[in-house]
């Protein structure tokens, strides 16, 4: 099974407007390859990564998912539990303790007991070392716990692809290390993941292949030493100048 | 004979007035508030729809409430609805019913208006991100709604409503001008018996004050119960 397409993106355009923020990508990504999204911001990544799981309705195009068409008349909330998400500001429930944020989705959506879903999430939250926090509420808890937490909440619901929106970017620099950590675990456990992100060393030992997103456009896309090593587009020359 | 001595026998006279007032204007704000917070959500998630008829019916509806005085309103219920044939029915057993009803449903459909627009933005003030958490892991529009955002919005929206709960104590006193006998009736009556307006309205102040103190300071209490740790 190996080497499957797990999504494949087909002459994606996503606009605002005016404003044309992606122009015709068309991509595959493949089961269990951990793939970084790098590029200037306003390039388009989150964009991207946003409109795999339609939080952003794509403009035109199709994304294809496990050999769905999202785009077409699909129960999107049924293929959205296969796919987790981790924002940029963590968004875990602020209504909920993390005990509750964990394994609200399971019993709700997936039907599953309390006694189950908890024995799980508190499975999850000692391999974190986070098995103290189960009755903090989000409030209470760093950057870093946050993030943690957030991860946990989509591995909950067993997702077949990770998808990562900047999961650094709003943590303070001591922070980084544990959410970078425990996503480096994840891709040696073999998810499948696709990450935006602007940490170069990180995308370069986690990621099988890098993708460079720039003006709406995929400019580069090769594997991670590759990308660092030998890249090929201009501009991706000049931002790898100015961010290493 | 002294200002606060007047007052005491006033009190000790007339407490029957004052205290059907308190009794009945109490009912009529619980039973407005409670009418207008049901249908005042239902009006703000018409608000905030993507049917565009039911946004445009009501913010037609919370525009033209908010626009004209609740007097008018009123007096439009009372007086004008009768006169195309529309009237509330009496109930034997409870006296005054249909004037009652003339009142609470003024009340309610002004307060529906405003209470659809503290909903409104008590639930656009929880952050994008809760809504986008929710979808993305799998839940419906509505069960993101329940679950996550409403109990978030609440949190934001009842010291609103506390502040709307105790703006209708202090409007329901229109409703004395159609001959609903609540506090500021019953005042009204006590100042006829006794040719001494200040001692009486004096007393009726003190009585609405106690109300409305009481009730902004449950409300607070409320909102401190539902702070989830957060400072």
């Amino acid at each position: 099974m190996e080497g499957n397409n797990i999504i494949q993106v087909r002459n994606l355009c996503k606009s605002f407007g005016n404003l044309n923020v992606l122009n015709d990508i068309s991509a595959d990504f493949k089961e269990k390859k951990v793939v970084s999204i790098i590029g200037p911001s306003g390039g388009g990544k989150s964009t991207f990564l946003r409109c795999l799981n339609l939080l952003e309705m794509p403009t035109s195009g199709k994304i294809i998912f496990n050999g769905v068409d999202l785009c077409s008349n699909v129960d999107i909330n049924v293929q959205r539990q296969k796919i987790g998400m981790v924002f940029q500001h963590f968004n875990l429930f602020n209504n909920m303790n993390v005990m509750k944020n964990l394994t609200i989705a399971p019993m709700r959506i997936k039907g599953k007991s309390k006694e189950e879903a908890e024995e799980k999430a508190i499975g999850f939250l000692k391999r974190m070392g986070l098995e103290d926090k189960a009755n903090a509420y989000p409030a209470q808890l760093s950057g870093g716990q946050k993030q943690r937490i957030a991860i946990v909440r989509s591995l909950m619901m067993e997702p077949e692809l990770m998808l990562f929106d900047e999961p650094t970017s709003a943590l303070d620099p001591e922070m980084i290390g544990e959410v970078l950590d425990v996503i480096k675990q994840l891709a040696y456990e073999g998810m499948t993941m696709l990450i935006v992100t602007h940490e170069m060393r990180f995308a370069r030992e986690v990621s099988d292949r890098i993708l460079f997103l720039d003006g709406g456009r995929i400019d580069e896309d090769r594997t991670a030493d590759e990308f660092f090593d030998d890249p090929h587009s201009p501009r991706l020359i000049s931002f790898l100048q100015k961010v290493l | 004979m002294g200002f606060f001595e007047q007052i005491v026998v006033i009190l000790q006279r007339y407490y029957p007035y004052f205290l059907e007032g308190v009794k009945n204007t109490l009912i009529i704000a619980a039973m407005s508030v409670v009418l207008g917070v049901v249908f005042g959500t239902l009006m703000a998630i018409m608000r905030m729809c993507r049917i565009k008829p039911l946004k445009w019916i009501a913010v037609a509806y919370i525009e033209f409430v908010r626009g004209t005085p609740l007097m008018v309103q009123l007096m439009f219920i009372f007086y004008g609805l009768p006169m195309v044939g529309i009237e509330f029915p009496d109930v034997p057993w409870i006296p005054n019913f249909s004037r009652f009803m003339a009142g609470i449903v003024a009340m309610s459909i002004n307060s529906c208006a405003y209470v659809a627009e503290v909903i409104r933005s008590g639930i656009q003030s929880v952050d994008e991100g809760q809504m986008e958490a929710a979808r993305s892991i799998g839940f419906k529009y509505g069960e993101s709604m329940k679950l996550v955002i409403l109990p978030q919005a609440i949190r934001n929206i009842l010291p609103a409503l506390g502040n709307e709960f105790v703006t209708v104590i202090k409007e329901s006193s229109i409703v004395s001008v159609i001959g609903i006998s609540d506090l500021m009736y019953g005042t009204n009556g006590v100042i006829a018996l006794t040719y001494r307006s200040l001692p009486c309205l004096a007393v009726a102040a003190c009585l609405y004050f106690i109300l409305t103190f009481i009730s902004s300071r449950l409300v607070a209490l409320l909102e401190k119960r539902m702070k989830h740790g957060r400072k």
